[in-house]
């Protein structure tokens, strides 16, 4: 047992009660923030359910003009992008992973770790305004269809936002496996690669998960990325080279409209309906974590 | 100097003194501006960026005293901000509807004439199309630049976002109200669409003629140039009024800023920036 970090502060009782408090305070001015964002979405999306709008929020086809306001081509377009970018962001961040953590010379390791902690600061606004300038013409002229600001564009960038996301949070479940695990494996003559494939990667497959869903979420909630480089056409994504537009990014283009219009309004379907895909995502973390507890492959601090 | 009291007369005359000696070329609507200070914030519609960018420069190389902050957004977030207090001024691309002056209380100053180009790129051949063909383009119905003369190659639509001033004037007076074909792709401001049919030789979309240079080739309406000339004669139909707002009466500043923008000063900045100046 290592020495309790707490035992000096444990002294003082009255300093003890003190910080209770003020992380009690903390705590329930946090989750009553939340709890009022979702009630006010509620409240704005009120007039939809009342009124029998809600069938033209959620309807196929996004044309203001001519009196139709659905958001189900923005829904498609937010998922298929997500999950684009999480298909093509999930194996290298995975190998990049296995890499600095077993396979690469600890230097080397440790070098690509802080590369992907750098990787994490890089504003949002550089990858879409860099893919702007690069991406864009290189997917127009090679594909020779669209315009080039289309779902596969904005995946490929999404996805360099997402690669950290998920190789650090799996590299944190990939430590706190047990490292009996690794010396039983050496003991017995697995090689690394052997040791990865047959020990790690069997043992941290609930680290797989929740590096996924935490990767989907990073890329469903980006705004600038689709705002900048999927083109913005309210459409189904049909291929991947046609224009779209995510949920987030039409509530940034349209945010600004007449607040007593319809559009205005399914700014806030759409939002209610970012809000509950984000609680799903975190009530599959909180499932996924619960069974870590009893996993007996991690160590037990 | 009639408008100045006694009490500021004595820091004002010195610091005017000053600044005279420094700023010999600018002279009467600048001098509303002398023993001023505060800020001024400005939000909205992306057209008059370049314009209000310039006359703030001037106003606070006058005097450091007065603050200007100039930002984008767009016509919807002009009319939103100025309406909730929270800039002194909004800009909008379009006269504001009943509904918005009402809910409001918004004061319009309009200043300039700004006519809405329909833009290519410069590598294309196309430079000259009938209000027809402009409108089957937008719909969807042309798909191909031979159709309308040019190249073998499919059209890049771009279009503006639904609070766009720039969009309601192209979508009213070029369009007639016309769909605009769903696979269009929408960009958030004149310098995004400026950026995107810049980089794509196969694309159209329009803008404020204030915003046409070199990297893009404005399209003739049925051979009449988008100019300012043809604007300021009529024969150029695609033109709107850009437009100031502030909520009630604005204040001393905000009332010299938008003075200085009406004065032959400011008319000038407006031209050099291919706006017509309107008079006051």
């Amino acid at each position: 047992m290592p020495l309790n970090p707490n035992r000096s502060f444990r002294s003082h009782p009255q300093l003890e009660r003190c910080a209770e408090w003020a992380l009690l305070i903390a705590t329930t001015i946090a989750a009553a923030a939340i709890i009022s964002i979702l009630l006010l979405l509620i409240y704005f999306c009120l007039p939809l359910f009342t009124s029998g709008e809600l069938a033209a929020v959620f309807s196929m086809q996004w044309q203001p003009f001519a009196g139709q306001y659905g958001i189900l081509p923005m829904c498609a377009g937010s998922l298929a992008l997500s999950l684009l970018a999480l298909v093509l962001a999930f194996p290298p961040a995975i190998g990049v992973c296995f890499f600095a953590h077993s396979l690469a010379p600890p230097s080397a390791g440790r070098m690509l770790m802080a590369l992907l902690h750098f990787m994490t600061g890089i504003p949002t606004v550089i990858y879409g305004f860099v893919s702007v300038f690069l991406l864009v013409p290189l997917m127009r002229d090679w594909l020779q269809a669209g315009s080039g600001f289309t779902l596969i564009t904005a995946a490929l960038t999404l996805s360099l936002l997402i690669l950290p996301t998920i190789a650090l949070v799996f590299h944190t479940s990939l430590e706190r496996l047990d490292p009996n695990f690794r010396l039983t494996a050496e003991a017995m003559g697995f090689t690394p690669i052997e040791q990865v494939r047959h020990v790690l990667l069997p043992a941290a497959s609930q680290g797989l998960l929740m590096a996924a869903i935490l990767g989907f979420g990073r890329a469903i909630g980006d705004t600038l990325i689709s705002l900048m480089l999927a083109g913005n056409a309210a459409q189904f994504p049909t291929s991947p080279y046609t224009s779209i537009r995510t949920l987030t990014a039409h509530i940034a283009l349209v945010l600004a409209t007449d607040s007593q219009s319809m559009a205005y309004r399914s700014v806030f379907a759409s939002g209610l309906v970012l809000f509950l895909l984000m609680g799903m995502i975190n009530f599959a973390i909180r499932r996924f974590g619960g069974t870590r507890a009893g996993n007996s492959h991690e160590k037990d601090d | 100097m009639k408008r100045i009291n006694g009490r500021w007369l004595v820091p004002v005359l010195l610091a005017g003194s000053i600044l005279i000696a420094l700023n010999q070329a600018y002279c009467s609507a600048l001098d509303n501006f002398k023993g001023l200070e505060g800020t001024i914030s400005i939000a909205g519609g992306t057209a008059h960026i370049p314009v209000m960018n310039d006359e703030a420069k001037n106003i606070m190389t006058f005097n450091p005293a007065v603050k200007i902050t100039v930002e984008g957004g767009g016509t919807g977030v002009g009319v939103q901000k100025v309406g909730e207090g929270l800039v002194d001024i909004g800009n909008t691309g379009r006269a504001l509807s009943p509904e918005e002056v009402q809910k409001y209380g918004l004061k319009s100053y309009p200043f300039a004439l700004d006519g809405v180009a329909t833009v290519v790129n410069p590598r294309n051949s196309v430079s000259d199309l009938t209000a027809e063909q402009i409108i089957d383009i937008f719909a969807g119905k042309i798909t191909n630049w031979k159709e309308v003369g040019g190249k073998d190659a499919a059209i890049h639509l771009f279009s503006r976002d639904e609070a766009s001033g720039t969009r309601e004037v192209f979508w009213e007076k070029q369009l007639k109200k016309g769909t605009v074909a769903a696979s269009a792709n929408i960009v958030p401001s004149n310098g995004a669409m400026k950026v995107a049919v810049a980089q794509d030789p196969d694309a159209i979309g329009y803008v404020s003629i204030g915003h046409v240079d070199d990297t893009v080739k404005a399209i003739k309406l049925a051979g009449i140039a988008a100019s300012q000339e043809n604007a300021m004669n009529g024969s150029y139909p695609i033109v709107r009024k850009l437009y100031m707002n502030t909520k009630g009466d604005p204040n001393k500043l905000v009332k010299a800023f938008i003075d200085y923008i009406l004065s032959p000063d400011g008319a000038e900045i407006i031209k050099r920036h291919g706006y017509i100046p309107l008079q006051q």
